[in-house]
């Protein structure tokens, strides 16, 4: 039979020779390839100072856009929620009072907006879905915590610094899912 | 109070810093072994290792330490309790007391005094290590037995039965050095091989050492020789049950008998504090005596990188295999040597 | 009182008092560490009169090797499901009789001995138990008696592994 791959290796079942059988042999060879493996590159990325680097498709945690003027755009449609294969998604709609309209583009908004971390498989269809640009999955890594409770992401968690007050953080939060 | 006076104070005091110098030498040695262990194996492994405490990890050693002190001391209720606190404690004084006689350099003169920097050369120096190392599995069959445990006392099990098979080995390796060397003292044995025209006893004894070698390690309970600690057969082995500093006792123990074992390799078999390619005789005794500890322990580091080079190439001993090397391939060994040494020394007699 | 006199004292009284210990313990893993610790005070006794060889030998032979196989079969048993020894009055009563003959015996050979009389111990003076002296008169004057004991025990490791042997 022809072997699938060239990484086909015929285990050698001859009986050991005197040579073979004292294993010094053997112990030296293995030393000196650990000895090797002292000298090599290290793969180790040294995270909270640096980052690996990735890549511009790379789906992480969401966050809920606003416009220039800092008005939320998400308007309460619930397309994300449905198209949300892992449902992590709920939200409530709210109508906009008339002095809200410096808050909220549309004129219905998300009074609650909840992702589920813990169920959320990071598909990226609720940014696919949303027809107001709301929502995208920025290049973040979701962080570790130690309560389950934790991992359920309100409106404060998600929401985009606003672009007006803290243009800083607009930016930063911007660029990272460019 | 009179036979105090008949004491020579200076002496005393002589000795007693000694043994305070070697003793924290020692801890401090063996707390930077668990540094450089970690390190040694992240290499190994293309990986950094510990790096956040201080300077490339330099406080590692520190922090571990302190974590052990807080730790939460755990004494099972079905234990010996007297026994379970005993075991550590052994492990750790027998680990301790085989630097008594391992001469570190050679005299030093200060205040008008020649001070050796051995805590005592006794006529018997080898068989004194013997009989210490010999002692050293109570501390594990003891810690294994009172913490009742099934995983713990199959450990202790293995360690005794591991230890007394490599113990003989060990000295018939050492006789053959012995007929070789004509004395026990540590001290004449260094001064042997720094002798003009001597080379070191490696050269005489290249299968005694290699016995000699793998039988330390095997008593210092070091991989490919772990049976008694086996993490994934035994869950821990003798110190599932221990906690705390108790543990970091019984840790600890490990790395200064690694220490201790590197220096009487060195000792026996590569010299001691002798300084290849320099006469020591040309220096002045301090100088001289500086060089030679310098050398000593760069010896000893050497002997601790080997014993962690081996420990993350090798895989552990089965069982079946450790008996086997042991009885039936180091004895047998040991013995040919000693009896093609006794030979040749009878012969050019 | 020198610092001699001091020191065999307290080994003296430290060895009695540990063999007692070593008799009354109900544990015997309890009796085996009192054991040992009796064998620290007899190499203390060793080393008193400059016999280092000895001392040693003693601490590596028993203290090292056939202790560490005591303590080995005794944490292997289980110890709580040992038949009651029998307790008989009489058992007992003839034990201590013949225990204190042995004693009687020992104490006043020991004490007529020829060789004993009239003599004290040399601390610190004598050599023979020095590795070198200990070998030369081995190997010379007791040189039959010493190669008859290794045949006793050449005979004894057979029989050992005879009997460890499984049978086919």
């Amino acid at each position: 039979m022809e072997a699938l791959t060239k990484n086909v290796m015929e285990v050698d079942r001859r009986p050991m020779n005197f040579w073979e059988k004292i294993y010094l042999p053997a112990i030296l060879k293995g030393m000196t390839i650990t000895f090797r493996h002292m000298f090599k590159k290290k793969p180790t990325v040294q995270y909270p100072e640096k980052t690996r680097y990735f890549s511009p498709v790379f789906r992480g945690m969401h966050i809920l856009n606003r416009d220039e003027e800092g008005r939320e755009r998400c308007t309460a449609c619930g397309l994300c929620a449905v198209a949300c294969p892992a449902e992590a998604i709920t939200m409530e709609a709210a109508e906009r009072k008339p002095d809200e309209a410096h808050l909220y583009r549309e004129e219905k908004y998300a009074a609650r907006y909840e992702i589920n971390m813990l169920r959320c498989i990071f598909c990226g269809l609720c940014e696919e879905a949303c027809p107001k640009d709301a929502i995208y999955l920025s290049q973040t890594v979701t962080p570790a915590d130690y309560a389950r409770k934790n991992f359920i992401y309100t409106k404060n968690d998600l929401l985009i610094p606003d672009p007006v007050k803290d243009p800083e953080g607009f930016a930063k939060a911007k660029g990272i899912h460019q | 109070m009179m036979f105090l006076l008949t004491i020579d104070w200076a002496f005393f005091l002589e000795k007693l810093i000694l043994i305070a110098i070697v003793i924290t030498l020692s801890l401090v040695i063996a707390m930077y072994a668990t540094y450089a262990e970690r390190k040694i194996a992240a290499f190994m492994q293309d990986r950094i290792g510990p790096n956040r405490a201080g300077p490339f990890g330099i406080l590692q050693p520190l922090a571990d330490g302190m974590k052990l002190f807080f730790k939460e001391e755990i004494i099972p209720n079905h234990s010996n309790r007297f026994l379970f606190i005993m075991g550590p404690a052994l492990a750790m004084l027998t680990a301790m007391m085989t630097c008594a006689v391992i001469p570190w350099g050679n005299k030093v003169e200060l205040f008008g005094r020649s001070i050796p920097l051995q805590i005592a050369d006794i006529n018997i120096g080898i068989l004194y290590i013997f009989a210490v190392v010999s002692l050293g599995v109570y501390g594990i069959m003891i810690g294994g037995w009172a913490s009742n445990n099934k995983f713990s006392l199959l450990a202790a099990m293995r360690g005794a039965s591991q230890v007394i098979s490599y113990e003989l080995a060990m000295g018939i390796s050492l006789i053959a050095l012995l007929m070789l060397t004509g004395s026990l003292s540590l001290k004449t044995i260094v001064e042997q091989q720094m002798q003009a025209g001597h080379f070191w006893n490696i050269a005489y004894q290249p299968l005694g050492f290699l016995i000699f070698f793998i039988c330390a390690m095997a008593e210092c309970n070091r991989a490919p020789f772990d049976l008694p600690e086996a993490e994934n057969e035994l869950n821990m082995g003798y110190h599932q049950e221990y906690s705390s500093m108790k543990l970091g006792f019984y840790l600890f123990a490990e790395y200064i008998n690694m220490f201790i074992s590197s220096a009487v390799i060195v000792t026996l078999f590569f010299g001691g504090y002798d300084m290849p390619f320099v006469n020591e005789t040309l220096l002045t005794p301090n100088m001289a005596a500086l060089v030679g500890v310098i050398a000593f322990f760069a010896k000893i580091f050497i002997f601790i990188f080997i014993f962690m080079w081996i420990r993350w190439t090798l895989p552990r001993f089965r069982y079946d295999q450790l008996m086997n090397l042991g009885w039936k391939g180091l004895i047998l060994l040991a013995l040919a040597n000693m009896l093609i040494t006794a030979a040749i020394i009878l012969y050019r007699m | 009182m020198d610092i001699t006199t001091i020191v065999f004292w307290f080994l003296s009284a430290l060895a009695l008092f540990s063999a007692i210990m070593v008799i009354t313990r109900k544990n015997p893993i309890f009796s085996v560490l009192w054991l040992i610790i009796v064998f620290f005070a007899i190499s203390g006794h060793y080393l008193l009169l400059n016999a280092q060889f000895l001392a040693v030998v003693n601490i590596i032979v028993y203290a090292g090797a056939i202790m560490v196989l005591f303590l080995f079969v005794l944490m292997m048993m289980n110890l709580e499901n040992l038949p009651v020894v029998n307790k008989n009055i009489w058992m007992k009563f003839l034990g201590v009789i013949s225990g204190g003959l042995l004693l009687c015996i020992l104490v006043s050979t020991s004490k007529s001995a020829a060789d004993m009389n009239l003599k004290t111990i040399i601390m610190k003076e004598g050599n023979i138990g020095l590795i070198e002296n200990l070998g030369k008169v081995l190997f010379t004057k007791y040189a039959l008696p010493f190669e008859i004991s290794s045949i006793l025990f050449l005979s004894a490791m057979v029989g050992a592994v005879v009997i460890g042997k499984k049978e086919s």
